[in-house]
């Protein structure tokens, strides 16, 4: 599979570099100190294709941090703030669009656990 | 159920601590990513969109109920309390964490699963008919041919990196459940003039990007071959499909492009090097292995106990039960019971944990602790004694799985689509739950008849689409859903792809296009029993496309 740094990048408007955390899979984005958050809105946003790289560059190293790295759109406004930009970075971001079935109380302290 | 022996449990603890090892190294940043995923892959680890997902294979969809129970364990502990069955029997687990997978492993393990050849180039589970060894029409059981299969090519190291995934389905009745045409090789298991029971091999079939039904390239194979065949095929496949290109690599494309006959030619060529060697199978092996599976201990019953006639005239929900959920049995005073995994509004095909320890419970209760996975997504217990049906019906009734829709145009096949899958474009769950409530009205569905719906959210097509008497398929348009929907695909014996209606239609316009079909259906068919899929045949997608893109 080419390398999200070989892929053809073109920055049209606002993104950030979102990734899944190793451990555990959960959805994670680059911050502007090199390190990761769960909080879209603590994301760095750029808005061009250099800039874009350079954040993607710094995300794609930290291999043992984040996997699978790539540049995602998100929407900016004052009302919102930052958003996803696209159906699938909802779905990331929210969960499936399904309502999902009663956590169980062990499930519920796996996942606090873990 | 197969029994397993030392050995298996043996390699399964060394294989979970091997994957343990490699978790922690991965862990500890000693492994990069690229160095682990084909480790994960190896073991039925993929990483979707919010979580890693863990498929369990099981094997020819025959589960005991201490496996459920393992199960229901894993999705209660380790993920978020549900799983999902897979359309090649099989099941996911959609949250589960990486740091945790070694430990869920083990638990499963204990039960005798594991995700070894559940994901990567490898052959996947061998399937087969849900009803394997009960069905009246089948001349033997399809599961022993398939554990023979499946012990074979387990690790196999010629076929751990074929070009792409493989799989293979077989069949030993009259009417395919299995749905082997749609398969890289489709075993269908009959007798031949002589009376002798052998196979018949199929080949090239597959959904994705560029569907294909399978060839037949050998009407009649002694059982004795069927392992050294099954190699030349490989071999075949692996010395020529095309390793260059991901969407050409399936053996499909192969068969396509070299043509059936000439493809035949090939494996023909490549098995006389091998037919008479080490392969050919020796009967007592097959004894053996036949020996492994063990069958109930059935009680001596006549057929339609008089209590059960009464039951049903006295409960019209039960009457109806019966008549959807419940096949015959080979053995008298014994019915094969289907559990519906698609209430209304439900996901297709998941269960909660509760409702997995539930069926544990009913199947040691009622079916000699058996059940099984269909490919339509539904759960099976397979030794029902007839007397026995209303007292199940109630306590399945009590947790959901007692919808009778079986084979109606509520029971949809559907991939977890956009919902999870990093591969999708599209959303598949939440139209099989409007499609759900749209036609909640059950005297409808009856008279509607057999009408299967299949959705995908990709063109990989894991809800297998194409083949669905209505397929919808989701793209994405511009950042938009959007679905293509084909009429008249079936899976069966007599299986067909789907023809396209028309121009693909947005999300919100879904569910009215296939109650136009529907509707159009009831209107055109010559007579009530006249399926969904002989209206089609008679008079193609035009009628209903003019009808559909009217309206819309």
């Amino acid at each position: 599979m080419t390398s999200p740094l070989e892929q053809k990048l073109k920055v049209k408007g606002p993104v950030v570099v979102t990734a899944n955390r190793l451990r555990d899979g959960a959805v994670i984005y680059r911050t502007a100190a090199g390190g990761w958050t769960t909080q879209i809105r603590g994301a760095a946003i750029v808005t061009t294709t250099p800039a874009a790289q350079d954040l993607l560059k710094g995300a794609v190293a930290d291999d043992v941090g984040a996997v699978g790295a790539y540049v995602a759109p998100v929407e900016v406004s004052d009302e919102h703030g930052v958003r996803p930009g696209n159906l699938r970075e909802r779905i990331r971001v929210a969960g499936p669009t399904i309502a999902l079935p009663e956590i169980s109380a062990p499930a519920l302290s796996a996942m606090r656990r873990a | 159920m197969y029994v397993y022996d030392d050995f298996d449990w043996a390699f399964l603890e060394q294989r979970v601590s091997e994957f343990r090892d490699q978790v922690r190294r991965r862990l500890s940043g000693e492994l990069t990513e690229d160095e682990f995923k084909l480790l994960r892959l190896l073991n039925g680890v993929y990483l979707q969109l919010h979580a890693y997902m863990l498929r369990i294979g099981i094997p020819y969809g025959t589960l005991s109920s201490a496996q459920m129970r393992a199960l229901a364990h894993v999705a209660r502990h380790y993920d978020r309390g549900y799983g999902h069955f897979t359309t090649r029997q099989n099941i996911q687990f959609h949250w589960i964490k990486l740091e945790q997978l070694p430990d869920a492993m083990a638990y499963l393990g204990k039960a005798r699963l594991h995700g070894i050849q559940t994901s990567g180039n490898s052959i996947r589970n061998v399937t087969t008919d849900q009803w394997a060894g009960v069905a009246p029409d089948e001349i033997e059981d399809p599961r022993v041919w398939a554990e023979v299969v499946r012990q074979h090519t387990t690790l196999h190291p010629e076929f751990s990196f074929l070009p792409r995934k493989f799989k293979i389905a077989i069949t030993a009745a009259q009417h395919d459940r299995a749905a082997i045409k749609i398969h890289d090789i489709g075993l269908r298991l009959h007798r031949n003039g002589a009376g002798e029971t052998g196979f018949e091999v199929l080949v090239g079939g597959g959904l994705g990007r560029t569907p294909f039904i399978a060839k037949s390239i050998r009407p009649f194979l002694s059982k004795r071959d069927i392992l050294s065949y099954v190699e030349a095929i490989l071999r075949v496949y692996n010395q020529f499909a095309r390793r260059d290109n991901l969407y050409k690599s399936r053996i499909k494309i192969l068969v396509h492009d070299l043509g059936a006959e000439a493809f035949a030619r090939e494996v023909e060529a490549e098995w006389q090097y091998i037919k008479d060697g080490p392969l050919a199978l020796d009967p007592a092996v097959i004894a053996e292995i036949a020996a492994r599976f063990r069958y109930p201990d059935y009680a001596r019953l006549d057929d339609d106990p008089p209590e059960l006639a009464s039951l049903r005239k006295a409960d019209r929900r039960f009457d109806k039960w019966v008549t959807n959920a419940v096949a015959n049995h080979k053995v008298p005073g014994y019915t094969i019971v289907t559990l519906s995994l698609k209430p209304e509004g439900g996901p297709p095909g998941d269960a909660t944990s509760d409702q997995m320890d539930a069926i544990a419970d009913l199947a040691d209760r009622y079916s000699f602790g058996e059940i099984r996975v269909g490919h339509e997504q539904n759960l099976v217990l397979p030794h029902v004694a007839q007397r026995d049906l209303a007292g199940l019906w109630r306590a399945l009734d009590a947790i959901g799985v007692a919808t009778p829709n079986l084979g109606l145009v509520s029971d949809i096949i559907a991939c977890p689509g956009l919902d999870y899958c990093s591969l999708a474009n599209a959303r598949s769950i939440p139209i099989a739950q409007e499609l759900t409530r749209r036609f909640r009205d059950l005297n409808l569905a009856h008279d509607l008849g057999r009408l299967h719906i299949n959705i995908s959210g990709c063109i990989n097509a894991c809800g297998h689409h194409h083949v669905g008497h209505i397929g919808i398929l989701g793209v994405e348009k511009n950042g938009e859903e959007f679905y293509q929907i084909t009429l008249g695909g079936r899976a069966d014996e007599r299986a067909e792809l789907g023809k396209l209606l028309g121009p693909a239609v947005p999300y919100a316009k879904v569910a009215d296009v296939v109650e136009e079909v529907v509707a159009a259906y009831l209107e055109l068919r010559e007579r009530p029993n006249e399926t969904f899929v002989e209206t089609i045949k008679r008079l193609g997608v035009e009628p209903f496309k003019e009808r559909v893109y009217a309206t819309h």
